[in-house]
């Protein structure tokens, strides 16, 4: 199976199954739509070179030459062998990443917020430590062998809770020490009760630190709201930027939300990078079709190309070695996870759950409140997760949906978002149709930055080489 | 030389497959 498309002066071919990346002329481009007819015996030399007529002989028979030799080598056309690996069949799941539900509650009222305001539509409330600490001592009795361990402080918003935040970062580093586990936290907040002291500590601690903010002043307020209907982005920002200022070479994502009323994305994308940041993300809002901000399905057109001149703009910027990041156009094409990973996708429910304040456990923090999806409390004397659902989950990967078995995306993206299929579709075996189309389009986009900083990457550093040499 | 086709990666599933399903990667929603 490959996939090719063209895009920005190149023309790509991706080996889906082997992960093999080309760049080819025009002629092997046409070539690639009659080759398996051709090789399989459905049309001979006489009918290829005919069904090609706009090529002289030679170059289609050179360009046929060499995309024999690359499906002999194993660089295109490579088979899906991977259902029947052993480390895939016989793989046991353990727990190794949770998300803590710190505090039911939040100072912002951002119109699209699938917690409803922060409480999922319960009551608002904020984790007991009792609770938190009994979480991290679940995880790490859970987890196997498994040395890694992350917690992610969620919500509601974090901050309203971060005594809690600061007294769980110390007993699960002293668990850590005791269990010969290393935990690796992260926040996510909205910034508002941000100050220097909270800031120091979350640089000194957070693995990871993700900054809710959704681009320009205009877009942000009309979306993301305080207490008494403002808009928050002077308060938001410089207190944002001051975490970045102090956070030295620490990761950190300033994570927007993109919606119908802002389909020019690209701009708030940019924004950031006018205001400092340079790790930065923005994610498609998804919400119910009755909802005036949803994404709908007549916007992709218009979504799609965004993402394509941002790409643009992104490819020049990486070419000359620009250090800025937009999370969905990052791609290892050296190596990236192994093939297991990839098949198996986020691991929700079987090796990453959500707690709430409560204690209640759910798949992850999109199901959170979704009582159907309770896997138990973590406050019971034992906890039995249910076998059926863990099952349910380990079971949903590329191979089990069959949108994905045919995708040239499926060993990027996973299978998609479990939650989003449920909520769309009824069905984890289903995935959700939008985001499906603007997982492919970015994942595009990332080939072909990549291949340009490969390709003009090198070009322009040998240019700078032979400039210094000239200038010695 | 190939003329026609420039190859930027090869083969990286493939490869993976020999340590394979270690588990230490981080959750996701090399040596």
């Amino acid at each position: 199976m490959i996939h090719k498309y063209k895009m920005n002066g190149l023309s790509i071919v991706m080996d889906v199954n082997g992960g093999s990346v080309h760049v080819v002329d025009d002629v092997t481009y046409d070539l690639l739509d009659h080759y398996e007819a051709y090789r399989d015996g459905q049309m001979d030399e006489k009918a290829l070179h005919e069904s090609m007529s706009g090529y002289e002989p030679e170059e289609i028979s050179a360009s046929l030459k060499e995309v024999e030799e690359l499906e002999k080598e194993g660089l295109l056309y490579t088979e899906d062998t991977y259902p029947e690996l052993a480390a895939f069949r016989n793989r046991k799941p353990v727990i190794k990443a949770l998300c803590l539900n710190i505090a039911h509650d939040c100072n912002l009222k951002c119109r699209y917020c699938f917690a409803q305001q922060g409480d999922f539509g319960g009551a608002k409330c904020l984790m007991p430590l009792s609770v938190g600490k009994r979480a991290l001592e679940f995880l790490v009795e859970n987890s196997g062998n498994r040395r890694n361990l992350e917690v992610d402080f969620f919500g509601g918003e974090p901050l309203m809770n971060f005594d809690v935040v600061k007294e769980l970062v110390h007993y699960g580093n002293k668990l850590g020490q005791e269990r010969n586990k290393n935990f690796r936290f992260t926040i996510t907040t909205n910034g508002v009760l941000l100050d220097d002291k909270k800031i120091d500590f979350i640089n000194e601690h957070m693995h990871n630190a993700v900054l809710s903010l959704d681009g320009r002043k205009k877009i942000n307020d009309d979306m993301r709201l305080t207490m008494v209907d403002t808009g928050s982005y002077d308060l938001i920002v410089p207190k944002f930027q001051r975490l970045v200022e102090k956070r030295g070479n620490k990761t950190y994502y300033i994570r927007g939300t993109f919606t119908r009323n802002s389909l020019d994305f690209s701009e708030d994308v940019k924004h950031f990078k006018e205001l400092g940041f340079v790790h930065t993300s923005m994610e498609p809002v998804v919400s119910a079709d009755e909802n005036p901000y949803a994404i709908r399905e007549e916007d992709l057109p218009e979504i799609l190309a965004e993402y394509e001149k941002l790409a643009l703009e992104y490819a020049d910027m990486k070419v000359k070695g620009d250090p800025f990041s937009f999370f969905h156009f990052i791609v290892d094409l050296t190596q990236g996870p192994c093939v297991i990973k990839r098949i198996t996708g986020c691991g929700a429910g079987t090796e990453y759950l959500s707690i709430t304040p409560e204690g209640d456990i759910y798949p992850c923090h999109q199901f959170v409140g979704n009582e159907a999806y309770k896997m138990g409390n973590i406050m019971e004397e034992e906890v039995h997760l249910p076998e059926e659902m863990q099952t349910y989950f380990k079971n949903a990967h590329v191979y089990t949906k069959e949108d994905c078995r045919t995708c040239f995306s499926k060993f990027y993206c996973s299978g998609g978002c479990h939650a989003n299929a449920i909520s769309f579709n009824g069905d984890i075996h289903k995935p959700y149709k939008i985001g499906c189309e603007m997982q492919r389009k970015r994942l595009e986009c990332a080939i072909m930055i990549e291949a340009k900083r490969m390709i003009d990457g090198a070009e322009e550093d040998a240019e700078e080489t032979r400039e210094e040499v000239l200038f010695l | 030389m190939k003329k026609h086709i420039k190859t930027l990666t090869k083969s990286t599933l493939k490869k993976s497959v020999i340590k394979g399903g270690c588990g230490e990667c981080q959750t996701s929603c090399a040596d």
